[in-house]
């Protein structure tokens, strides 16, 4: 029943840290409330940051390779590769290599968010039905328009589900960017000595609940991005079968 | 003007060796790796531990739910958000219940598991073709043996699947178990270490060759368990 | 007898021209051990059979080489040590140690005072001697004993890299007001909080730097070199101090108090360990001066080594363990 109750107390304590500003662990500096929200924000920084250009340069890429067919041992390897390595190993690769700051770890964290956005752009347009690319074709439609007119909406769906799973994986690493010299809401969690287990708690909540709503969003997109008519086929095929696993690509953070 | 007893060796700092600029130094790698060796083996138990018992757990539900098709999307939705919590936030998150140390890092560990084993635990199973169970149940098979010598099996290789992702992810994961206070080779990655290029690129890559070292282990068992895909395959 | 006074005062004054000539700046070849004599051997004590202590650390290298040292010692002492290195900043080793986690750990005074002590940085003692005094009565209110300070002095200061500080042109730290507004201060995550970093910095010398950033005590050197940060938290026994690429700015409002290192043991422990203790910490601090401290944190910081294997080089160098 104690153990109940301290459950509570530490946990409450946490909450309590997200909205009440407190002096520091050794005095002399305010933590906590107001605080929180400028640790959000340069987790959300560094986390679009390397989110946006991950998309910009892993999408045409898959676009290019699933509508050439070609190298797909390429496009899937390089989510295998991406699995075995920690991110903190990434992190702290680049942190030896090219230094610390904002813009090395943007750098680890756009490699780390590549990967599944590229397997699942190549997957996505791969999977497109072979007689609507033909039919495009037929009809006089060059590579570009194809790509742009038929095989990416089509696909829409499953790369969203990619930048959904690198957009869990890059919030979640960023929370130990300090380590490599980059604010975040990791710094509370790694300086007990100013926030206190409370604040490591209440950091550690705001992360947790910015993952589940940035993989909640990215779902609705996701599932808005699925054109009405295919959706509701997939539904009815979902119901027989169990695709609605296939969405999810693999996490690592 | 103190008279300095007992001078310790003074050693000349103006310029530096590949060590003191923090290069990559293949001798240094060479005389000190054996620092690596307790971290490298906390990592080992972390993750074959998790595995296992999130294997067990996972496999376990995707059973309960074989015949009782509604449980699955409860699972789904609980084994999916314990997926997508952070495992760094989950170590802070479980403090205040198991403490700092190995539990409270397998306890995470093993909640990350869960959905990608149940789900090709299931998947697996669903994909037993039909002509298989039919035959099965033509032969007089009680439900038991039907799974347990029919469906399993041919439902093995969708499993093994789900392992090798579940152990090479998590083997990233269990690199941030040091600030669990459960050891690992996180710690090999903080404070000034982390700009220090020979350590980097070892301890990055024990890491990658454990993920990798288990994914081609359990395809071995795989292979040994289905000998029948291998016939195939030749 | 006037003959005689002048050639004793002929010969010491020889000998100390020699022992300053022999100690050369980092320039010196490796191996430069000087002609100093060794200390005396710890020797192991029988009545210390059997009786454990527990010593802890905070979590910076000088800790590290301290605590380790500490605990080899005492352990050719005949002593049984159990070790709790690495435990946090000063917070939470001295939780650590109110809690009985540990038995001792080795803290600075001036920090005991300005973090445990409710001492304003302005009022603290200036002189070591005072320093450690006042820091002595305020372990005692605990409840434990500060033993004999450490003739080193880790002293918080500010510095740069000599070409920043040549081309800001700054030599003390109130040269940084004009240019206050280009400089980016890099300190470990504490700085941020404490009354002799940060906070003592802007309050005495009003400074207001463009951006504070928290880095890992251990990264700090690399921030400077990286060009992230103009100015960094330094410690007068740091290891990089030694190449000679930096300069500590001079700290002409005497912000900054003396920072000898002081063994703080529970008292009652104290009591029931004997005099083999003091007597081997007494020993062992005999060769802990500020040049040796730079070299013993520079093996860590920069030649990686091992805080334990530098720990028993020094015991060994010193002739303190044979």
């Amino acid at each position: 029943m104690h153990t109940t109750l301290a459950f509570l107390g530490q946990f409450g304590d946490g909450i309590d840290f997200i909205f009440h500003q407190r002096e520091s662990r050794g005095g002399g500096v305010q933590v906590g409330g107001s605080e929180m929200l400028d640790l959000t924000w340069q987790h959300l920084k560094l986390s679009g940051a390397a989110l946006g250009i991950a998309t910009l340069v892993a999408v045409p890429v898959g676009l290019v390779l699933g509508h050439i067919r070609r190298f797909s041992f390429l496009a899937i390897s390089v989510s295998n590769i991406g699995r075995a390595v920690p991110t903190l190993a990434l992190l702290a690769f680049f942190a030896a290599y090219l230094g610390l700051g904002f813009g090395n770890v943007v750098f680890a964290l756009t490699l780390l968010a590549i990967p599944p956005i590229l397997t699942n752009t190549y997957i996505g347009v791969y999977q497109v039905d072979r007689d609507t690319v033909d039919a495009a074709h037929g009809m006089g439609m060059s590579d570009a328009q194809i790509v742009r007119r038929v095989e990416l909406p089509l696909a829409m769906a499953t790369i969203a589900g990619g930048v959904r799973t690198s957009a869990v994986n890059v919030i979640a690493t960023a929370t130990i960017a300090p380590l490599a010299g980059a604010t975040s809401l990791g710094f509370p969690i790694l300086n007990a000595q100013i926030y206190g287990p409370e604040g490591q708690i209440g950091a550690a909540i705001v992360v947790a609940v910015l993952a589940v709503a940035a993989d909640v969003l990215l779902g609705l997109v996701q599932r808005a991005a699925t054109p009405r008519g295919v959706r509701l086929e997939a539904e009815d095929r979902e119901r027989r079968s169990f695709t609605m696993f296939r969405k999810r690509g693999v996490q690592t953070t | 003007m103190i008279l300095e007893l007992a001078q310790v060796e003074i050693h000349r700092r103006s310029t530096g060796g590949c060590v003191q600029n923090d290069g990559f130094c293949p001798d240094w790698i060479v005389h000190n790796l054996d620092r690596y060796v307790d971290p490298f083996r906390e990592q080992v138990v972390l993750v074959v531990v998790s595995v296992a018992i999130g294997f067990v757990i996972a496999s376990a539900l995707a059973l309960l739910a074989h015949r009782r098709r509604w449980l699955v999307g409860p699972i789904i939705g609980v084994t999916g958000v314990l997926y997508t919590i952070p495992s760094l936030a989950a170590f802070f998150l479980l403090q205040p219940i198991t403490g700092r140390g190995s539990l409270t890092a397998i306890i995470a560990l093993v909640a990350y598991t869960l959905l990608i084993i149940f789900r090709n635990v299931t998947t697996g199973l669903r994909g037993v073709p039909a002509e298989a169970t039919d035959a099965g149940r033509g032969l007089g098979l009680t439900d038991n043996q039907l799974l347990w010598k029919v469906e399993v099996p041919l439902a093995l290789p969708e499993i093994m699947a789900g392992l090798r992702i579940a152990s090479t992810t998590t083997v990233g994961l269990a690199t941030l178990a040091f600030f669990a206070g459960a050891g690992g080779l996180g710690e090999r990655f903080v404070g000034s270490q982390i700009v220090f290029k020979s350590n980097v690129v070892v301890a990055g890559a024990l890491c990658v060759l454990l993920a990798v070292a288990l994914d081609l282990i359990i395809l071995l068992v795989q292979r040994l368990l289905t000998p029948w895909t291998r016939a195939r395959a030749t | 007898m006037r003959r005689n006074l002048l050639a004793v005062l002929v010969l010491v004054s020889l000998t100390a021209f020699a022992a300053c000539g022999s100690d050369d700046n980092g320039d010196s070849n490796k191996g430069e051990s000087s002609s100093g004599t060794k200390l005396a051997a710890i020797k192991n004590d029988p009545a210390n059979k059997g009786k454990s202590v527990t010593i802890g650390s905070k979590n910076f290298t000088e800790e590290f080489i301290l605590g380790n040292i500490y605990a080899q010692a005492l352990k050719a002492a005949g002593y049984t040590v159990k070790t709790q290195f690495n435990l946090g900043s000063e917070q939470i080793a001295h939780k650590a140690l109110q809690k009985g986690q540990i038995d001792a750990y080795p803290e600075y005074t001036s920090t005991a005072l300005t973090s445990f002590f409710n001492v304003k940085i302005a009022d603290a003692p200036k002189t070591a001697s005072g320093s450690y005094a006042a820091a002595k009565k305020g372990w005692a209110k605990e409840g434990f004993t500060a033993l004999a300070p450490t003739p080193f002095n880790d002293a918080q200061a500010v510095g740069m890299t000599k070409k920043e500080a040549s081309s800001l042109g700054v030599k003390t730290i109130s040269d940084l007001k004009p240019k206050e507004s280009q400089i980016v201060f890099a300190g470990s995550p504490e700085c941020k909080q404490r009354v002799d970093c940060l906070l003592g910095l802007q309050q005495t010398y009003k400074l207001k730097f463009k951006k504070f950033v928290p880095v890992d005590i251990a990264q700090r050197y690399k921030t400077a070199d990286d060009g992230q940060a103009q100015l960094i938290e330094v410690f007068t026994t740091d290891g990089q101090l030694a190449t000679g690429k930096y300069v500590v700015l001079v700290d002409d409002k005497h912000l900054f108090p003396p920072y000898n290192a002081t063994l703080v043991v529970n008292s009652k422990k104290l009591s029931s360990l004997g005099p083999g203790v003091r007597t081997v910490v007494n020993q062992v601090q005999k060769g802990m001066t500020t040049r040796v401290m730079q070299e013993l944190n520079s093996r860590v910081d920069i030649d990686k080594q091992e805080p334990k294997d530098v720990a028993s080089e020094y015991l060994k160098e010193t002739g303190l363990v044979r």
